[in-house]
């Protein structure tokens, strides 16, 4: 029996989930909710400034990134899981366009953050 | 030996058979909501890097309808990830003992639900007066 | 002496020499507060039909024989009451996720001849102890830490509740997961590398999402997701290369 490679993917897959877990209600709440709305959040907490200082500030740099990348991996390690549930033949295809994606948008997201200055 | 005829049922709809099975499966789609809530943030870094202009623009998008739809449902959802995160976090521990006994899952769960609490708290203040 | 009630069991026929198809019939059967589903499908095997065809035994929840569907969840028909259904009718179909042979009765030659005897479901200890040796000795916590993984009777609840092994059976699935790792777990083996291949693989540990339905159903709780989950860590560390500094037994 092929040993398989699913360790990497399952890591990233554990990582993004115990970060979702712990700070993504909050975040989609934060950003999504009560900001746009303007209650228990001053709409200029997300004022450009502030946020840019944020995305400026190595550590802000770091959580940005680790927030993003991993939500994204977290995400595709269980889409691809769940269309081989559901009935789909999964297969390399599926597996690269899948992990693919969350490694072009950890790129897209690492580019911009050098972008964006210090 | 002559090949025995079986019959094997199909899986098509298995998980609308059973509600622990609806509840795995809404486990799984909450996924979704995440994968498209961090697409979000990526645009949204784009935007920073675009200036205040850009930023502003995406901050309004934010408050339409359709994306404060959408957020309800990412909160919902994701939301019930952190949930079933936690529940089923002791199964990837190994078999922990204390005092002569099993540790209880929910000494685990428990930790992981305060965690996500201390950890919201942080980022709350964060934003808010940071 | 309480009257007894009637209630409408329905099972799933299946005759290979006259069905294209499984098709459900439907009987009566009488029962009072103590009768279980088993003893439904023995009255009707008895009194009513006696073409009808399912595995029994020990009618105590040991045997592992009498796994069944009953209401679409995988239960011991000895241990399940009929009391707890009436009046709502009792659908009785076989295990799900296996090939049925006839009426109730599945091939389970796939667990028995393939999945188990894969996992080397036996002690591979260090060195062959002679008897004059003595015997094992293990601390109450080395035992602990098998000690549930042994309960398993092989009744293929489980796998029945897996839909991973439904959707491919190649999947080694949760009883005999759990096996595999009842024997890395036990003090006296050493037999880790012997079994890391088929635990490493696809069909090992990685065929199973955590679904958990696994242990929700089993009998004896044996708790097969936490068997397969923790070797994901395990499998993870052996992947990377560095399992044989955290754990150098392998094994528990």
């Amino acid at each position: 029996m092929k040993r398989s490679n699913e360790p990497i993917f399952w890591s990233l897959f554990g990582a993004g989930g115990v970060l979702s877990a712990l700070v993504a209600p909050i975040l989609i709440l934060i950003t999504g909710i009560i900001a746009p709305i303007g209650v228990w959040m001053p709409p200029q907490a997300l004022d450009y400034p502030r946020v840019l200082a944020f995305a400026q500030n190595g550590f802000g740099k770091l959580l940005l990134l680790a927030v993003i990348s991993l939500f994204l991996f977290h995400a595709v390690h269980r889409i691809y899981h769940g269309l081989h549930d559901v009935g789909m033949h999964v297969g390399t295809g599926t597996m690269v366009a899948a992990y693919g994606s969350a490694l072009l948008g950890t790129l897209v997201a690492a580019y911009l953050l050098l972008v964006i200055g210090f | 030996m002559a090949k025995i005829k079986t019959y094997v049922r199909p899986m098509q709809g298995w998980w609308r058979r059973n509600p622990f099975f609806v509840r795995y499966m809404i486990r799984e789609a909450s996924s979704v909501f995440l994968a498209i809530y961090a697409v979000i943030l990526l645009v949204g870094l784009a935007r920073l890097t675009q200036g205040e202009a850009a930023w502003d623009a995406w901050r309004a998008a934010l408050t339409s309808f359709g994306s404060l739809v959408f957020h309800w449902l990412a909160l919902l959802t994701v939301g019930y990830h952190a949930y079933t995160w936690w529940k089923v976090a002791p199964k990837t521990a190994p078999d922990l003992r204390f005092a002569g006994r099993p540790l209880p899952e929910l000494v685990i769960t428990a930790g992981g639900w305060f965690a996500t609490l201390g950890a919201s708290a942080l980022v709350y203040i964060i934003v808010r007066w940071m | 002496m309480a009257e007894p009630r009637t209630i409408e069991i329905e099972v799933l026929r299946y005759n290979p020499e006259k069905d294209a198809e499984p098709h459900f019939q439907t009987f009566k059967v009488p029962f009072t507060h103590d009768t279980s589903v088993l003893q439904g499908l023995q009255h009707i095997k008895d009194h009513l039909d006696g073409s009808l065809t399912f595995r029994w035994s020990c009618r105590m929840a040991i045997c592992g024989s009498c796994g069944k569907m009953v209401n679409g969840k995988p239960e011991l028909s000895c241990h399940t009451f009929l009391r707890d259904y009436y009046p709502g009718k009792v659908r009785i179909e076989p295990l799900n996720h296996f090939p049925v042979l006839r009426d109730l009765v599945i091939d389970q030659t796939d667990f028995f001849n393939q999945k188990l005897p894969a996992v080397k479901p036996y002690l591979l200890p260090k060195e062959d102890k002679p008897l004059s040796a003595g015997t094992h000795l293990q601390t109450p916590k080395e035992y602990h830490s098998y000690y549930q993984y042994s309960q398993c009777i092989n009744c293929l609840l489980c796998y029945a509740a897996c839909p991973q092994y439904g959707l491919n059976p190649k999947f080694t699935g949760p009883a005999a997961l759990a096996l595999l790792h009842r024997y890395n777990a036990d003090s006296r083996d050493r037999g880790w590398q012997e079994r890391a291949e088929v635990l490493n693989s696809e069909e090992g540990v990685w065929g199973c999402t955590l679904v958990g339905y696994c242990s929700e159903v089993c009998p004896k709780g044996v708790d097969p997701a936490h068997a397969i989950n923790q070797n994901k860590v395990k499998s993870t560390m052996d992947y990377f290369g560095v399992l044989k500094f955290l754990m150098p037994r392998g094994g528990s």
